[in-house]
């Protein structure tokens, strides 16, 4: 490694460096430097050992923690297309045909991630160039969690624009990473679902081919999309019997499917045990905060308890744990409602922003049938609460230190 | 009267090099310096000049704008040298010490019965003043206030710290003597002896308060102290002493001579002769650390707050320990030592490293790499972890970095000091220089008070 840092200091960098040919591009070059090496700088003022941990081992860790997510909603994506054009029935082994799913699934996520990535670190590496400073490391999470966060079938172009609309907007204009208001990788999402609702309102969430027609009796929609189509009509009544079979036990929709994540849907999202697996490495590496997450997952569960025990329709009366499998409540729960920067900041305020993220979720989830699935919605309100909960739980700590030295006085 | 207390957040960063309770034997030192800058805010004005003879006692320099305020040679012997540095700024001001030495004579009075005047014009005249500080600012006291409590830290918590304990085993009559004068300054408010939770060796002192701490670093702050026992108001302002300088203030009663003596550890992974030493103030270093490594660092003081000093340097007013480590220029590769790798050598209070599982009792060698460059606050809940006040440090740290000296003030800026935050600052995940934001916080207000 002395000689590959030996040469990168004696014969690349000058180029970089004030004077050189390509000194407009040192942000490129000095992003990727102390990409590969952590430099030498040593402290210069107040405490003189500083900690391991950098932002870069931060964000690391979180990316290490949503591989779970996107290995399954890999594998899922040939798993739904195949089960679709009816080459594998959903009472089949799952591990047939893995390479065939696994394979089919690459072809889609790949691109992706090449188009997220590169079109989000391109503006980050402009942005940088242009404001002199170094590259932040922000987006290796935000541009992982974009392609997880949308349907497999939506269009490459769309995912650029929305992409290109979250860092400008959601981030950049702000000053960057640690400055946003709301979650980036969340901006993108609510970016597609205004401007092309059609492409993410749940209905069919298959990638299939031009041309390919599905096997009897399958739909590709996500379970909420059905479940939309009970809005208005009473519990338990006839018309609503298929869509109820379907969250049986033995139904499309089971609890166990849906715990494993065996049913279309956005990318990442499907599997609630691959994002309990990364909570749980979120949580051992102290990463994620577990105020958030368990408040998140307390306020979900009160409204469907809620739900449940006063139903107006068969969408209302699903079983609370049924209801939180559904959709995108854990991985809202455990890599969106956790982002440091856009969550509450204080402890106690973390509890509040948790809780009601979570309580919105379901309700916006349940009440909107425009919006086929509330975590997106509810963690962008409460983004943007989040300033004024921690203003409250400051004011308190203000308000004791004004006490006591009224007492005083 | 006697209190106790849990802290709960922090973190005791134990590395290598520790002090072994030995006195290593005294070099003879004939250098010695007094650093106008280890007052935070002080301009001197020089009483002195290059070539000038003094007795150890006498006044080198004053406090341009309270002259009450003298500052005392801690040796006899002839001023070498006053070293000027950026805009003719004092820096140094150096005396070659006198074989013999020969002290300027004070009339030794008992505080006991002396009056609280007499025990602060004594201690003025003594140029040992400074001694005494304030909270808020961390600053010399200005004698005209009446604090509303005095302040004895009586244990350091700091990595590799002194044990004060240990250093004043011989000086207890004096300490004594140090804490009657206390007892005057606080003219019937509380003096407080902040204590290890289970030590019974400040118990033979009489009419003071003594709060028990146990828990990690920072416990032994006295900043964490005062905010246990009396926390600060607005328009308060609580004064505090070094527990060893408590007992130079009672040697001074007793003996009527300023004799500024001080046992110091050397500790650090670089440092070949750790131990305790016993010297004067202002000491040079040179013949205390011996021969250091190349690419090491030496600090006046402890890892968290002190200063880098050069190996021919001088130790620190307030400063009671000489640490050395290694420097950490090396460019760590990012899949070994870097951000990706195992990290089995890198000490954290996160626990992104595999080090977390590892025994408490294991000892690190940690060198002054900042291990990543600065960035935006992104991590929430990293100070809260290692800073015990009731105060939120990021939105304290938000509030001086905008300038909004409203906010500081509601958020408690009057009770905070630069090493409070030591802590945070080495817990940062963004690298934000914590200890020098706070300070800027507190000079700002302190102009907006004056």
């Amino acid at each position: 490694m002395k000689a590959l840092r030996k040469l990168i200091d004696n014969n690349i960098r000058p180029h970089f460096e004030e004077g050189g040919k390509l000194k407009r591009f040192w942000v490129v070059f000095d992003s990727l430097d102390t990409f590969a090496f952590v430099p030498g700088h040593t402290t210069h003022s107040g405490a003189h050992i500083r900690d391991g941990i950098d932002m870069k081992r931060t964000m690391m860790m979180v990316i290490i923690a949503l591989i779970p997510c996107l290995l399954f909603g890999t594998w899922n994506i040939g798993h739904q297309y195949l089960l679709g054009m009816g080459a594998v029935s959903s009472g089949d082994p799952l591990m047939s045909m893995f390479w065939e799913k696994f394979g089919w699934g690459a072809t889609r996520i790949l691109p992706l991630l090449v188009v997220s990535y590169g079109v989000g670190l391109g503006i980050e590496f402009l942005f940088a160039g242009l404001r002199k400073h170094s590259i932040n490391e922000g987006f290796l999470v935000s541009g992982m969690l974009i392609p997880l966060i949308v349907p497999a079938d939506i269009s490459l172009w769309m995912v650029g624009l929305a992409t290109a609309f979250a860092v400008v907007i959601g981030k950049e204009v702000f000053g960057g990473t640690g400055m946003n208001i709301v979650n980036v990788a969340l901006t993108a999402r609510a970016f597609l679902f205004f401007a092309y609702p059609t492409k993410i309102s749940g209905n069919v969430w298959l990638m299939a081919n031009e041309g390919d027609t599905f096997a009897d009796g399958y739909t590709g929609a996500t379970a909420m999309g059905e479940l939309a189509n009970t809005i208005g009509q009473p519990v338990g009544g006839n018309g609503t019997a298929s869509i109820r079979a379907m969250f049986s036990d033995s139904g499309a929709y089971s609890l166990w499917n849906q715990f494993v994540g065996l049913e279309p849907g956005s990318i990442g999202e499907t599997s609630a045990l691959a994002c309990l697996i990364g909570a749980a490495i979120l949580l051992f590496v102290g990463i994620a905060s577990w105020r958030v997450m368990a408040s998140f997952f307390v306020g979900g569960f009160v409204m469907a308890f809620i739900f449940n025990s006063f139903p107006a329709n068969d969408f209302m009366a699903i079983p609370p744990i049924h209801q939180l499998m559904m959709g995108g409540f854990f991985f809202g729960m455990v890599f969106m409602a956790t982002d440091p920067v856009t969550a509450a900041q204080t402890n106690t305020g973390k509890f509040i922003y948790g809780f009601f993220a979570g309580f919105f979720s379901i309700m916006i989830r349940v009440f909107n049938p425009a919006y086929p699935e509330g975590v997106m919605m509810a963690i962008l309100f409460m983004n943007v609460m989040a300033p004024m909960i921690d203003h409250y739980v400051i004011q308190a700590n203000i308000k004791k230190r004004l006490k006591r030295a009224a007492v005083a006085a | 009267m006697s209190q106790s207390f849990k802290i709960r957040k922090g973190v005791d960063i134990r590395l290598q090099g520790e002090a072994g309770k030995n006195i290593n034997p005294t070099p003879s030192i004939s250098e010695f310096a007094v650093k106008p800058p280890d007052f935070h805010g002080l301009t001197p004005k020089m009483l002195v000049k290059i070539g000038e003879r003094v007795k150890a006692g006498s006044s080198l320099f004053i406090d341009k704008y309270n002259a009450k305020i003298k500052f005392a040679s801690p040796v006899s012997g002839e001023v070498t040298d006053i070293v000027r540095g950026a805009k003719r700024r004092i820096l140094e001001v150096r005396i070659k010490a006198d074989s013999t030495q020969e002290y300027e004579s004070f009339s030794s009075i008992n505080p006991q019965t002396a009056t609280r005047e007499e025990v602060i014009e004594a201690l003025l005249n003594a140029g040992m003043w400074p001694f005494v500080r304030q909270r808020p600012f961390s600053i010399v006291a200005n004698p005209e206030d009446q604090p509303k409590s005095i302040h004895v830290s009586c244990f350091d918590s700091a990595p590799l710290a002194t044990d004060i304990e240990f250093a004043l085993k011989d000086e207890m009559d004096n300490f004594a003597v140090g804490i009657e004068a206390l007892k005057k300054l606080a003219n019937g408010k509380n003096v407080n002896l902040g204590v290890r939770a289970g030590s019974s060796a400040f118990n033979t002192i009489q009419g003071v308060n003594i709060a028990a701490f146990s828990g990690p670093h920072p416990a032994g702050n006295v900043g964490v102290q005062i905010h246990k026992i009396d926390p600060i108001n607005k328009g308060e302002s609580v004064w505090y002493v070094d527990a060893q300088d408590v007992a130079n203030i009672g040697r001074m009663f007793s003996t009527g001579k300023v004799m500024l003596r001080k046992t110091i550890a050397l500790a650090g992974s670089e440092m070949s002769n750790t131990g305790y030493c016993q010297i004067t103030m202002g000491a040079h270093v040179a013949s205390l650390v011996g021969s250091l490594p190349e690419g090491t660092r030496l600090i006046s003081g402890d890892v968290l707050t002190g200063t880098q000093i050069e190996a021919n340097g001088y130790l620190g007013w307030y400063e009671n320990m000489l640490t050395a480590i290694p420097e950490g220029t090396e460019p760590q590769f990012m899949l070994t030592k870097g951000w990706l790798g195992p990290g089995l050598d890198k000490f954290s209070v996160s626990r992104a490293f595999p080090t977390w599982l590892m025994p408490k009792s294991k000892k690190w060698n940690l060198n002054t790499n900042q291990n990543g460059e600065e960035r935006a606050f992104v991590v929430t809940g990293q100070y809260e972890k290692v800073f015990p006040f009731d105060i939120y440090p990021v939105h304290l740290l938000k509030a001086i970095i905008v300038n909004d000296i409203d906010a500081m003030e509601k958020l408690g800026i009057y009770e905070v000091a630069p090493e409070d935050f030591a802590l945070c600052e080495y817990a940062c995940t963004s690298k934000i220089p914590v200890q020098s934001i706070v300070r800027k916080g507190l000079d700002v207000i302190k102009e907006e008070c004056a």
